[in-house]
This record gives C-alpha cells, sequence and structure tokens, in this order.
C-alpha cells in the first residue's frame, strides 16, 4: 500500500511541493483507514456520545465518564476504551492479541488513570477447524500472558464461533480505567508552545512499521508470513514498569498532555497531540533512545515499538521526568518541543518533515460509499428436529458453552476489587474511591448480526444493558468496536451500516452515550468478509457491590421477564439463532422489546431487591441455554412452558430475543407489579433443591441433572484440554 | 511495628497485600527493593507478581537482588516473612523455603478457587485455623507445581513443615483436587524457623468482607501478633 494519487495530489497543493519519502510514508498510515476513519466518519454521527456524566467524550485516547457521586468536590472518574487487534492477531496470534491489550492499557494511562479492568471479545472461525483453535489458543495465551504479568485483571469479554471468521478472527480488548482525583486528569491536547516533548519507555527499533496501514487492506492469502514485520512484539514487563512511572508521574503533576504510541508511532502520537492543541512541534528524529543502530527518518517516525509513552512536560521538569523514569528502568529522551508552527522532524538536523499539524491529522477526505441495503430473510426453518437432540446440540454448542477454559487462563482477581467474577452476566468491580460497584459487560453476537444488522445491534447494545441491570447496575456509558468487511463492497458497506445505526439507536433509547469506539474495516479474506460485528463495552453504576448470582438458590419461584411471544404479544422467531446455526434454516428476527428503557430501569430495581435470589439474561441459545446456565449440583428447576398456541417449542426455547430476563425470587407478586405496564412476565414454575432442570412443553418434556448439563457445557475445555 | 511489603519491578499484588493488611489494622508499608529493607520492619512480605516478567525463571531474578540479603537476615533474626504465589517462588528461589515452584501441570495460566487442608496449625500462620480445616483461597499462576526431592519432602513432612495441602472441598487430598500437580499436593511450606512460610494460594484475595469470603485473613492476622 503506498499513498493513493489522489491523496498525493492534495498532499502536493497543501505543501506546495512533492512531499518527502518521510512525509509520504507519514500521511499514508496517517490517512489510512485505521487512524482517519475515512469510510466510517460520515456514519458515526449517529451515535449520542453526551451526558451529564461525559467528561471527555470521543477523539482522546480514552473516554472519561464521572461517577454519581454525592458530593461534587470529591468526584471519581472512570476511563472507557476499546480497540481492536484483529489483523496482527492473524498473523501471529499470541504477540498480536498480547500487544492488543498492550495497547489499551497505554490508552487509559495516557488519561492519567491507573487501568482496573480488561474486557476481551473475540471471534474466530468454526470451532472444529483445526486453524481456528490454533489462532484460539494463541490469542487467550497472549492476552493471558500480557495482562496477567502487568497485574490487570480480565474481568468479562465473550467467545464467538463463526465461519465467516475463519481467515480473519477479530480481537476486541476494552479497558477500565480509574481516576480518583479530577486533578489527575490529563488528555492528549498539546498545551503551550516551549514545553518539551518527551518519549518514555520501550526503545525504538524497526518494528511494526506500518502497522496502520497493514491493518487497513484486506488479509491477502500469504498474510502469515509476509506480513509478520507488520506485527510487535509486547513485553508485558515494561508495560507494568511504565504503568507505575505513568502513576508517579501524574502523583507529582508533571504531564501536560500525553497519547500513548500505537498506530503510526512517534509520528502519528506527537503530531496528534499538537494538531489538538492548535500548535506545532520541532522534533530531532534521532534524540529518540533506540535499540537499533542507523536507522533512517522514516523508522524513527513509524516504527511501533511497543510500551512507550509521548509526554509534553514543562522544561523545569524534565530532570524530574527523567529520574521517575530511571527509577523504573525505563528509557526516556527529549525529542523536541511544542511550537506555535508546523509539524517539523528533522534527521540529523535536516528537515524531512515540515507540515501543518491540523492537516497531517484531519485532512484526510472521507469516503462517501455506495451502500446496498441488506436482504431480511424469511422464515424458512428445518423440520423433523428432535427437542432433545436441539437442547444438546445447542447447549453443547462452543458458542454457548461454558468459557471457563478462557477465563481461568485470565487473572481476574488482581487488584482486590473484583466482587462479581466472569461466568456471570456482568463483572462487577468495587470502586471503593466512590463507593461505587462498576458493572463491566462486553460483546456481540455474529449470528443476530449476520442475520439482521440494524435489529441484530439493537439487541446487542440491549443484551450488554440487560446484563449489567440484571446485577443492579445503571448502564452508565460505552464504547463500541465496529468491526466490518471491506467497505468498498456495497453489500458489506451496508451491513456496516446497519450495524452502525442499529447500535447507536438503542444506546440512545437506553440513555448510554457512547463516549468512545474504534472502527475497523477491510477484515476480508479469500474467505469472505467477516459477519458485521459491533462489540459493544458496556459499563453500568451501582451502590454497593453485592449482586444476585446468576445459579438458582432453589427456594424461591421462576419468572421469565420480557418474553413477548410467550405471552402472544409478537410471534415467536428464531432468526439469528444458535439453533439455525446448528440445523439450518433462516427465520426473521425476533421483535424487540416496545420499551427496552423501561425494562432496564425496572430491571435494576428488581435486581436490588432483597427478594430477588437470582437473576440471568437470556440470549445467546435463547431460554433453554439460561435455565441450564442457571441449574446447579444443588439447585434445579421445573419449568412448565404450557403455551402451544404462542408458537413452536424450538422457537420458545431457542429463540433469541434479547430484553429478557430470568429472576428468582420469594416475592413474584412485586415482580409483576413492578414490570405491570413495562413488558410481560411470564410464570415458568419453580426453583428447587433437586439439582435439576425439568422443562415440560405441551407434549414434550426434558429432564437434564446439573451434572449432564455440565457435561455439555465443557466441549471447549474437553477439546484442548 | 511496621510491615514491609516488598515491591520488585513487576510485583502486582503488592498493594492488594498491604489493602487486606489495613482492614486489619496492620501498619503496612510499600518498600522498592532498591530503597533497601527499614531497620524497623517487624514483619515482611514478598507479594504476588511477576518480578522481572519472570525472565529466567519466575523468582530467580528477585531472588538475587540486593533487598533478599537483608530479607534473609531478617528472617534468620526472627522476623515474620511471608511469601506469597511470585513471592514463594522468589522465597524458594533464595532458599528461604525448601524446594521449588514450577510450571503447572497443564502447561497453562490457571486462576480458580481451590480448597486447603490446614496441615499444621500450630504455627503463627495458620493458629486461626484448625487442623484438618478445609478454608476457599485463590490462587492465580503459571507456575505453582510444588518439586522436592523425596528424601526432603520426607523430611519436611516429618517436621510438619507442610503448611496447607489442595485438597476436595471435604478435605481429600486427591489428585483431581489437586489443581497444578505439586508433589503430595503440597500448597505452602515453612522455612528452617517457622515464622517463614510461602504459599501459592493468595490469602489477601480472601480478606476483604466487601467482595467475598474472608478465609485469607487467617493467614495475614500473623502479623498483627
Amino acid at each position: 500500500m503506498s499513498l493513493s494519487d489522489a491523496d498525493r495530489e492534495l498532499v502536493v497543493d497543501e505543501l506546495g511541493r512533492e512531499p518527502t519519502r518521510a512525509e509520504a510514508a507519514l500521511f499514508e498510515n496517517l490517512w489510512s483507514e485505521h487512524c482517519a476513519y475515512r469510510s466510517s466518519w460520515p456514519l458515526l454521527g449517529a451515535f449520542d456520545n453526551e451526558g451529564d456524566q461525559v467528561v471527555v467524550g470521543p477523539g482522546d485516547d480514552a473516554a472519561v465518564v464521572s461517577l454519581p457521586s454525592a458530593d461534587a468536590d470529591d468526584e471519581t472518574y472512570v476511563t472507557l476504551g476499546i480497540e481492536s487487534h484483529n489483523h496482527p492477531s492473524f498473523v501471529d496470534p499470541f504477540d498480536g492479541a498480547a500487544t492488543g491489550v498492550g495497547g489499551i492499557v497505554r490508552d487509559t494511562l495516557s488519561m492519567g488513570a491507573y487501568p482496573i479492568a480488561l474486557a476481551d471479545s473475540l471471534y474466530f472461525g468454526d470451532f472444529d477447524r483445526e486453524h481456528s483453535r490454533y489462532l484460539f489458543e494463541g490469542v487467550v495465551e497472549g492476552i493471558s500472558h500480557y495482562g496477567n504479568c502487568i497485574g490487570v485483571p480480565t474481568v468479562t469479554g465473550s467467545t464467538a464461533f463463526h465461519e465467516d471468521y475463519e481467515g480473519n478472527p477479530l480481537v476486541n480488548v476494552a479497558c477500565v480505567g480509574l481516576i480518583d482525583d479530577p486533578d489527575r486528569l490529563v488528555t492528549a491536547v498539546a498545551q503551550e508552545p516551549g514545553n518539551k516533548l518527551m518519549l518514555v519507555g520501550n526503545s525504538t527499533g524497526r518494528d511494526g512499521l506500518g502497522g496502520a496501514s497493514f491493518a487497513s487492506e484486506d488479509l491477502a492469502e500469504d498474510a502469515e508470513t509476509e506480513d509478520r514485520p507488520a506485527v510487535q512484539v509486547g513485553d508485558p514487563y515494561t508495560e507494568k514498569l511504565l504503568i507505575e512511572a505513568n502513576e508517579a508521574l501524574i502523583d507529582e503533576r508533571l504531564i501536560e498532555s500525553a497519547r500513548d504510541l500505537g498506530a503510526a508511532g512517534l509520528g502519528g502520537a506527537s503530531s496528534e497531540m499538537v494538531a489538538k492543541g492548535g500548535v506545532g512541534a520541532e522534533i530531532e528524529l534521532t534524540n529518540v533512545h533506540e535499540r537499533e543502530p542507523n536507522m533512517n527518518a522514516m523508522e524513527y517516525l513509524l516504527a511501533e515499538s511497543q510500551e512507550r509513552m509521548c509526554y509534553e512536560v514543562r522544561p523545569e521538569n524534565v530532570e524530574r521526568v527523567h529520574e521517575i523514569a530511571d527509577r523504573y528502568d525505563l528509557g526516556s529522551s527529549v525529542i523536541g518541543e511544542v511550537t506555535t508552527g508546523n509539524y517539523v522532524c528533522t534527521f540529523e538536523g535536516e528537515t524531512v518533515v515540515d507540515a501543518p499539524a491540523e492537516f497531517l491529522g484531519d485532512g484526510a477526505p472521507f469516503h462517501d460509499l455506495p451502500a446496498e441495503e441488506p436482504v431480511e430473510q424469511e422464515r424458512d426453518l428445518p423440520d423433523g428436529v428432535d427437542l432433545s437432540a436441539a437442547f444438546e446440540a445447542v447447549v453443547g454448542s462452543p458458542n454457548t458453552a461454558s468459557k471457563e477454559w478462557v477465563y481461568r487462563q485470565y487473572d481476574h482477581e488482581v487488584q482486590v476489587r473484583t466482587a462479581m467474577a466472569p461466568g456471570d452476566d456482568a463483572a462487577v468491580m468495587a470502586v471503593r474511591e466512590a463507593e461505587a460497584g462498576v458493572a463491566f459487560s462486553s460483546g456481540a453476537d455474529p449470528n443476530w448480526t449476520d442475520a439482521a444488522p440494524y435489529e441484530g445491534a439493537r439487541a446487542v447494545a440491549l443484551e450488554n444493558a440487560t446484563n449489567v441491570a440484571a446485577k443492579g447496575a445503571r448502564p452508565h456509558a460505552a464504547v463500541n468496536c465496529l468491526n466490518g468487511g471491506n467497505p468498498e463492497k456495497p453489500d458489506v458497506y451496508g451491513g456496516f451500516k446497519g450495524i452502525v445505526d442499529g447500535l447507536a439507536e438503542m444506546c440512545s433509547t437506553l440513555d448510554v452515550p457512547v463516549v468512545g469506539g474504534n472502527v475497523s474495516l477491510y477484515n476480508d479474506s479469500v474467505t469472505g468478509p467477516i459477519p458485521p460485528t459491533p462489540t459493544l463495552a458496556l459499563v453500568g453504576v451501582k451502590d454497593g457491590y453485592d449482586a444476585p448470582p446468576a445459579a438458582l438458590q432453589g427456594e424461591g419461584e421462576l419468572l421469565l421477564v420480557g418474553a413477548r411471544s410467550l405471552e402472544g404479544d409478537a410471534e415467536a422467531r428464531l432468526g439469528g439463532s444458535e439453533f439455525l446455526a446448528q440445523f439450518g434454516g433462516t427465520d426473521r428476527f425476533p421483535e424487540s422489546l416496545a420499551d427496552p428503557d423501561a425494562f432496564v430501569e425496572t430491571l435494576v430495581d428488581v435486581a436490588n431487591d432483597e427478594s430477588t435470589l437470582a437473576t440471568h439474561d437470556v440470549s445467546h441459545g435463547g431460554l433453554a441455554v439460561t435455565l441450564a446456565e442457571m441449574v446447579t449440583d444443588e439447585a434445579g428447576a421445573s419449568v412448565d412452558l404450557d403455551a402451544p398456541s404462542k408458537g413452536s417449542p424450538e422457537a420458545l426455547l431457542f429463540g433469541e430475543q434479547a430484553g429478557r430476563v430470568v429472576i428468582e425470587t420469594t416475592d413474584p407478586r412485586s415482580v409483576r407489579e413492578a414490570f405491570d405496564s413495562v413488558t410481560p412476565v411470564y410464570d415458568l414454575g419453580e426453583a428447587d433443591d433437586s439439582g435439576t432442570l425439568d422443562v415440560t412443553l405441551d407434549d414434550a418434556a426434558l429432564s437434564y441433572g446439573a451434572a449432564d448439563v455440565a457435561d455439555l457445557r465443557d466441549v471447549i475445555e474437553r477439546e484442548l484440554a | 511495628m511496621t510491615v514491609s511489603v516488598i515491591q520488585f519491578g513487576g510485583s502486582n499484588c503488592d498493594r492488594d497485600t498491604v489493602q487486606a493488611l489495613a482492614h486489619l489494622d496492620i501498619d503496612t508499608e510499600l518498600v522498592w527493593h532498591e530503597d533497601g529493607l527499614p531497620a524497623d520492619a517487624t514483619g515482611i512480605v514478598l507479594p504476588g507478581g511477576f518480578s522481572y516478567g519472570d525472565y529466567l525463571r519466575a523468582g530467580a531474578m528477585a531472588a538475587r537482588s540486593p533487598i533478599m540479603d537483608e530479607v534473609r537476615e531478617a528472617a534468620e533474626s526472627g522476623t515474620p516473612v511471608l511469601g506469597i504465589c511470585n513471592g514463594a517462588q522468589i522465597g524458594c528461589e533464595s532458599s528461604l523455603t525448601p524446594g521449588a515452584f514450577t510450571t503447572n501441570e497443564s502447561a497453562r495460566f490457571q486462576c480458580e478457587h481451590v480448597h486447603l487442608r490446614v496441615e499444621n496449625a500450630d504455627t503463627p500462620w495458620t493458629d486461626h485455623f484448625e487442623e484438618g480445616e478445609v478454608v476457599e483461597f485463590p490462587i492465580a499462576h503459571g507456575e505453582g507445581r510444588y518439586e522436592i526431592d523425596d528424601a526432603r519432602l520426607e523430611e519436611l513432612e516429618a517436621d510438619d513443615r507442610v503448611l496447607f495441602r489442595y485438597c476436595d472441598e471435604d478435605g481429600e487430598v486427591t489428585p483431581e483436587a489437586n489443581p497444578n500437580g505439586s508433589k503430595h499436593s503440597v500448597a505452602g511450606v515453612l522455612g528452617e524457623r517457622d515464622t517463614v512460610a510461602v504459599l501459592m494460594p493468595h490469602p489477601e484475595r480472601v480478606s476483604l468482607p466487601d467482595i467475598g469470603a474472608t478465609d485469607g485473613q487467617g493467614v495475614l492476622r500473623a502479623f498483627g501478633e
């Protein structure tokens, strides 16, 4: 890939001359899809990103929101960021995924925050394929290696398998950071001409050259061998030192602005900082502390060596920054200073870049691409599927199965904040600084958005909100990672547009500001485009840290809230379901709730009620999977779905309408009252101490003991142990 | 009366340990390894984490850091020393305790809750428990499999220096309940003196009641006495 002719013309017009080699390379990377959102920007205006809680919205390294506080002078902020590391994870799953974690953590540091939680949403080709397993194992090991070593707990996430990720897996990593004093907040906006620009962290080498442009094209068949040099190798030990050094620098208020070195390396970070501040810079590239001799200007500018931060520092604080870096065995160098002019880089005194910073950052024209409206799927259901066989196939699918094999490899308890561990609907972190529980959920479902991009993405947003609400937390803010195929294909772009609009619509309806995000396009390979995949990472807040578990307690009545079809309120549909993924066929996507916002609000209150013993959201795999997941050796359930006229048993058990929850309660009457006029409440039956799930439908019955269910759900562990 | 929690580059359970001890009203301070051991340290914790990125071998580099000479001296003079997880690896690497912790049988990192049987309740670390009592602690390690030669293990067992063994919830020590393949299911051992102990499970992660169970307090209370 190189600078296109049209872009080159724009650059020549602006500069009044041909760009130097270094400039051409810089423009190529900064104006890439990955950095400049050229194909997606026109769509992203759909997201609402405002709210009283929003301190820093989209556009910085990470977003910042305030937590509810009784005392306006004693506020606590959390940061929220997400990024994709898709292409690198295909080429080198271990290092690709590991450096994805490193990048999002540094995005958190550059806001002055301390990282307190990570989430990973992972998408691979069919689990049956050996190559998918190789990627899956490598990615999980890479995240485990890096995340565990830096001492940031990985508390939630999602893993999905779908044949269209075969040639292009997705690794979406989100991070929550904590700013316990508003004074500690730092942004990427350069402040004052005369201040020094410093690099702190790892030394620079010739690694990861051209990563941003590599991320902005389809994966070629030979990518595994050809593109390996564009993948960086991470060093979590250095990252951990950088976390601590950053904390010390912020403690002493030595940092005026900050940006981590990610895509497009030093050139990207430093030019973006000064562009945001409406200022310029003068940088001597050979001042960079490097680990290889004889690097050229372009290599200094664009290397994506990991674990580096760019800081703006007042001249009088430079010495102290060096001292702190030394204490943590980190390199540091003064590379130049903030000016009032252009963004200028010299190499051994010779000017190699001289361009307006704003033009570098914002000069790339957007693409207005044709979009083809997705076709709605019609009903064409498989015949004669035995209900027990269906239950076993859906509950035993790697998509809905237990992900314990994954999260057991992640340290999810370090920092002693994890009040609710992975394996439940959402993680809950104790943020004692604000006496608040912060619930965290991240995910998407490719079956949903493959079947119906718009409706599927709405369901993704509602499902994540339901996850935190089921734990008694009010949805507070979200970031998204929008993954799509090659946008130059109208059908692919149409599907992408669908997920953007659907996600935006539901987040607005739920009054959840989307405060930041990441777009990853060109997820296309010889096996075709990926399903449009809108990962949402959403945080909710609650008083205190206790939450009802998903596991049954065996002592209450069981209610299903939000199921429109069981009340005859909507047609029971199987579109986007794991059932259809297993048995073939198509169907329309389930109709959503009429008042999803009222449902979520009410669920928050009900979940926090003393009489609520257990709550579990109904989503992937439908009611069958939800009930199966709630059963334990000590607690079971007898469920009677006496609703033959409301739809086929398959649709009632396996349909995946989002915005439903199963509640075990000792006070069913008050749950009904709470949801009265909000959404239907259906009486499922009773929890008991049988340790068995018994489901009766019109003329069929299912019965599975906890051990049978555990065995079905153990598929990933069994296959990969 | 201040317990020193030693921070090496890459330690990551240092602050957690301070929080857990503070919850028990035990004075604690973080001590950066290069700053040396404070003269008035009344106890020492080698916390969990990945000191020096676990490069070479888990704990091997930290064990050779100058502050460990001071820790050994303090241990010999009776100051209580507790190594947790990476701290346990450092403890064995620096010969504070016998044996070694090496790669899990699964060859993977494992973060999960396990049951432990208290083998010797007559030590500062366990006198809040009964002998044979079953407690639940989390583990989070990739290199937690205890290894030692047969003769020394026999000696260790004869001297009652095994502190905890992995077991099932009924207290049975079985191969299934051994999460990492540790020899004789050993999860924690004593040094020459019973004031020195190392264990792979994390007591500091089960000490704060606002996030769950508090079995770990029993171990940490040793510093308050």
